[in-house]
């Protein structure tokens, strides 16, 4: 054990010992992201050094404290890369807060999300066990799949200490085109491509222009790209696009700040099924993952959101926000609230890790 | 002296038979008289699955065809405090589906309807008890599939799948089962309605679905399952190549990852393998080979073009013997069918065999291949090998004769061996056959007793009472002490000295 998984074990153990939370934290970059956070805070940024990353394995195993920026970099020297391409929201962005949090970016319908690619992870628990779970092997079903139940956590059952990531190769080749068109066209051209064998990677629809791009095989995607048509943005402006929405920094989301800011609105995450119709809700929309995941900054009742998307199977999520009374994430059926409850007790007795980050009681 | 008194032996069995007819008066209302088995020659079916040297008697087993009556038997179970081990089509190779001889047993085959298949949105939504292959043959006429293909797909169910964690030979490039269900709908084993997962892509809260597939039935009783659709390939291609030393053949698997191709299937079969499979299928394998790999594309027809030339090319540098690349469908189903056949050829070449199942990074392929040759040696029994190279998921098929009772024990110290070396080079004691009661002794190997404990938590966070599928997956505590004679965890070999590679 090193001397700074040692520390936080340590300091786990005194927590436990006392009953009195702690708040996970490293770069904080995502302290707007769930709950109001409580107790006192943790600095997980102490957990660093070396990545072992193996090409030849698609794996990589990194400590929870490197931030994403040097992962990427590390992983981009041999031509590679986060397939999910998770939002970091600033510089100090880390492994493990990607993990804690469980967002995926602008790929994600396509090439899957944090837990698809997660293999293991190593983490202490609520009493200051260290514990490995899952491997650095694409193929393991030995024993309950525990790491990718921290995956999207907020860290309420444990302190990601290292986690190993499937990774892939950098796309061969890569088109990004654009159309012009209302959001009702957007998504009824992504649910024709999308029943073809074709390279469709991501999607985003704003303000009257739907944005696709392509990734795969060079013939692929020359091909799709030809079968498509539209305008074919050009890869310097293509990439610095997917890059600001990957990371919530393109106009629309300056602009939801902006309304958080000055007109008491939030902006809600709705995760829908891809073929949900527009649910027409007052607001600024953008619509990605070919339909599964639509942002709305709006200033109408939570209820109102919540229960539009819950009409149509999916959910909202209070993302970013001043008033959080209504509570960030969608609440649960009596069973799975059980079900959290016990999981909670078992990984943290004493309820001492971000309490009440993911639920409020929880 | 070890045989039982005789007053306590018969008991036992008043006492079995007593709570047989306790359980069966409980259920009988709550299902049709033909869905209730209790009479031995009735429940022999369900004595084992797929892992057949393992059985066990049910007490009694019951065939619901409703939602409804699901709910009724789990509910009446709980109130009964009955062990309850839900089974589909009993193609396990782990003993996951090993009946509870107090308990009972829940064959979900009834549950065998497609309900939906929505093309647009890419899903089909189906009973837990649906064939594997019946999914895509539904989904064909819509240009659809499904990918995850375990070689028991025409067999084996969706409920078994979610379950196990399913692989195949495709899932380096597609993924899982994990990867590949949305939503699964079931019960709790208090006979709650409970939904994991949504519609969406994803739910709020913990990612319970993630915790429930591959759980070996031990969290809930699923009967539907909404699973993702992919568009069919326009067409596939397989490429045979022959390598005349494994080292080259595993370096080769490396290479092609390492060049960012992901090919649609990678796998390898030794020289002795292919000489098996050669005597039953006659497909034309090159037999002077030490090992050959198949590696297939998918995709569009110039996509596919394009990296069956990559491919060949990294083959060649390799050092591969001879490459083939598949010119129709005919010529690439004939590449396919000796590794499709492993299983049954080898059957035909040994009375018995052992099948194992652990993962392995890539990397380490050849020096598998020689450890395992150096211990056919020392066990004096015979291995052949296939593997999902590209995944590192070995299947090394240990051959013997179980009525030789000194083989037997030799396969399982070979079996043993084999998951242990597995450890020890960073992998994992199962790929994709699940743990069931096969590898509870390879968990203590594998997890150390907090993690263990960890994960018997997460049992009853699921399930309070402890009555799904008990006694699987995770190994009692004397268990592990009893097979701690020789502890491996994450590299660390009991006596790092000894030559083993």
């Amino acid at each position: 054990m090193s001397p700074a998984v040692a520390a936080i074990v340590e300091r786990v153990r005194d927590a436990h010992a006392a009953g009195r939370p702690l708040c996970i934290r490293a770069g904080g970059t995502k302290d707007f992201y769930g709950e109001a956070a409580t107790g006192d805070v943790l600095d997980v940024r102490t957990l660093i050094g070396s990545a072992d990353h193996e090409p030849t394995e698609l794996v990589v195993t990194a400590p929870a404290g490197m931030t994403l920026v040097d992962l990427e970099a590390l992983l981009a020297q041999k031509g590679q890369c986060l397939a999910f391409e998770p939002p970091r929201f600033g510089a100090a962005s880390t492994v493990g807060g990607m993990v804690a949090a469980g967002l995926s970016g602008p790929s994600r319908a396509a090439a899957g999300s944090v837990r698809d690619h997660l293999l293991g992870v190593t983490l202490i628990n609520g009493t200051g066990e260290l514990m490995h779970f899952g491997g650095r092997v694409i193929k393991n079903v030995a024993g309950y799949d525990v790491s990718r139940l921290v995956a999207g956590s907020l860290g309420i059952l444990g302190i990601v200490v290292e986690v190993s990531l499937k990774v892939l190769a950098r796309p061969q080749a890569e088109a990004t085109l654009r159309f012009d068109c209302r959001p009702g066209e957007a998504l009824a051209l992504l649910h024709g491509w999308g029943a073809r064998p074709l390279p469709l990677d991501a999607s985003a629809w704003w303000n009257g222009s739907l944005i696709v791009r392509l990734r795969g095989a060079s013939a692929a995607v020359a091909g799709a790209a030809r079968m498509l048509g539209g305008e074919t943005i050009p890869p310097a402006a293509a990439a610095p696009f997917w890059d600001s929405l990957r990371d919530q920094t393109d106009p629309f989301f300056v602009a939801a700040e902006e309304a958080i800011a000055h007109q008491d609105a939030t902006l809600w995450r709705l995760s829908l099924p891809q073929t949900a119709p527009l649910l027409g809700l007052a607001g600024d929309e953008l619509i990605e993952w070919h339909g599964a995941q639509r942002w709305l900054a709006t200033a109408l009742p939570a209820a109102q959101v919540r229960d539009a998307a819950g009409a149509v199977g999916g959910h909202a999520t209070a993302f970013r926000s001043r008033d959080k009374s209504a509570g960030v994430f969608a609440p649960l059926t009596p069973p799975l609230r059980g079900i959290h409850e016990r999981l909670k007790r078992s990984f943290d007795p004493k309820g001492i890790l971000n309490p009440g980050r993911l639920y409020r009681d929880l | 002296m070890n045989a039982p008194l005789p007053a306590a032996a018969a008991a036992r069995v008043a006492a079995r038979a007593g709570r047989q007819a306790e359980i069966v008066a409980a259920l009988a209302p709550a299902v049709p008289a033909h869905a209730l088995l209790w009479r031995r020659e009735d429940t022999v079916p369900y004595e084992c699955d797929g892992l057949t040297a393992y059985r066990e008697q049910p007490l009694v087993v019951v065939l619901p065809e409703s939602e409804q009556q699901v709910a009724d038997v789990l509910a009446i179970c709980h109130r009964l405090e009955v062990p309850v081990v839900a089974r589909g089509a009993g193609t396990g190779l782990s003993g996951g589906a090993l009946p509870d001889p107090l308990g009972v047993t829940l064959s979900l085959a009834k549950f065998n309807r497609i309900l939906a298949i929505d093309r647009v949105a890419r899903t089909a939504r189906v009973q837990s008890g649906v064939r594997n292959l019946a999914i895509s043959e539904a989904a064909k006429s819509h240009g659809l599939f499904y990918a995850p293909d375990p070689s028991s797909q025409i067999a084996c169910t969706i409920g078994g799948n979610v379950a196990e964690n399913s692989g195949g030979v495709h899932c380096l490039k597609y993924g899982m089962t994990l990867h590949n269900v949305l939503k699964v709908r079931g019960f709790t084993a208090a006979g709650e309605a409970v939904e994991f997962g949504s519609d969406s892509l994803d739910a709020p809260g913990l990612d319970l679905l993630a915790a429930v597939i591959g759980s070996e039935g031990m969290l809930a009783v699923i009967f539907e399952v909404t699973v993702k659709l992919l568009p069919l390939a326009e067409t596939a291609r397989c490429i045979m190549a022959s390598f005349a030393d494994v080292r080259q053949a595993g370096d080769a698997v490396a290479a092609i990852i390492a060049a960012g191709i992901v090919p649609a299937g990678l796998e390898m079969m030794d020289k002795p393998m292919t000489a098996a499979v050669e005597g039953f299928v006659h497909a034309g394998y090159d037999l002077d080979a030490a090992a050959i790999l198949l590696c297939e594309s998918d995709g569009s027809a110039s996509a596919v073009e394009e990296e069956i030339g990559r491919m060949a090319e990294v083959l060649r540098r390799c050092g591969a013997t001879r490459i083939e690349a598949s010119e129709n469908e005919a010529q690439r189903l004939r590449f396919w069918s000796g590794r499709k056949n492993a299983f049954p050829a080898s059957g035909r070449i040994s009375p018995d065999y052992m099948c194992m199942d652990s993962t392995i990074p890539r990397k380490r392929l050849a020096d598998m291949l020689i450890a395992i040759a150096e211990m056919e040696t020392r066990h004096a029994l015979r291995c052949v090998n296939v593997f999902h190279a590209g995944d590192g998921n070995l299947h090394p098929l240990i051959l013997f004769d179980a009525n030789d009772a000194a083989q037997l024990h030799r396969a399982e110290a070979f079996g043993a061996e084999i998951l242990e070396l597995s450890v020890a080079m960073g992998g994992t004691v199962t790929g994709e056959h699940g743990v069931g009661v096969e590898k509870l002794s390879s968990m203590c190997v594998q997890f150390s007793p907090a993690e263990r404990a960890q994960m018997e938590g997460v049992k009853r966070a699921f399930d309070p009472a402890g009555k799904l599928n008990p006694g699987k997956v995770i190994p009692s505590l004397s268990r592990c002490a009893e097979y701690g004679r020789m502890h491996v965890k994450r590299g660390l070999l009991a006596f790092p000295e000894l030559p083993r590679f």
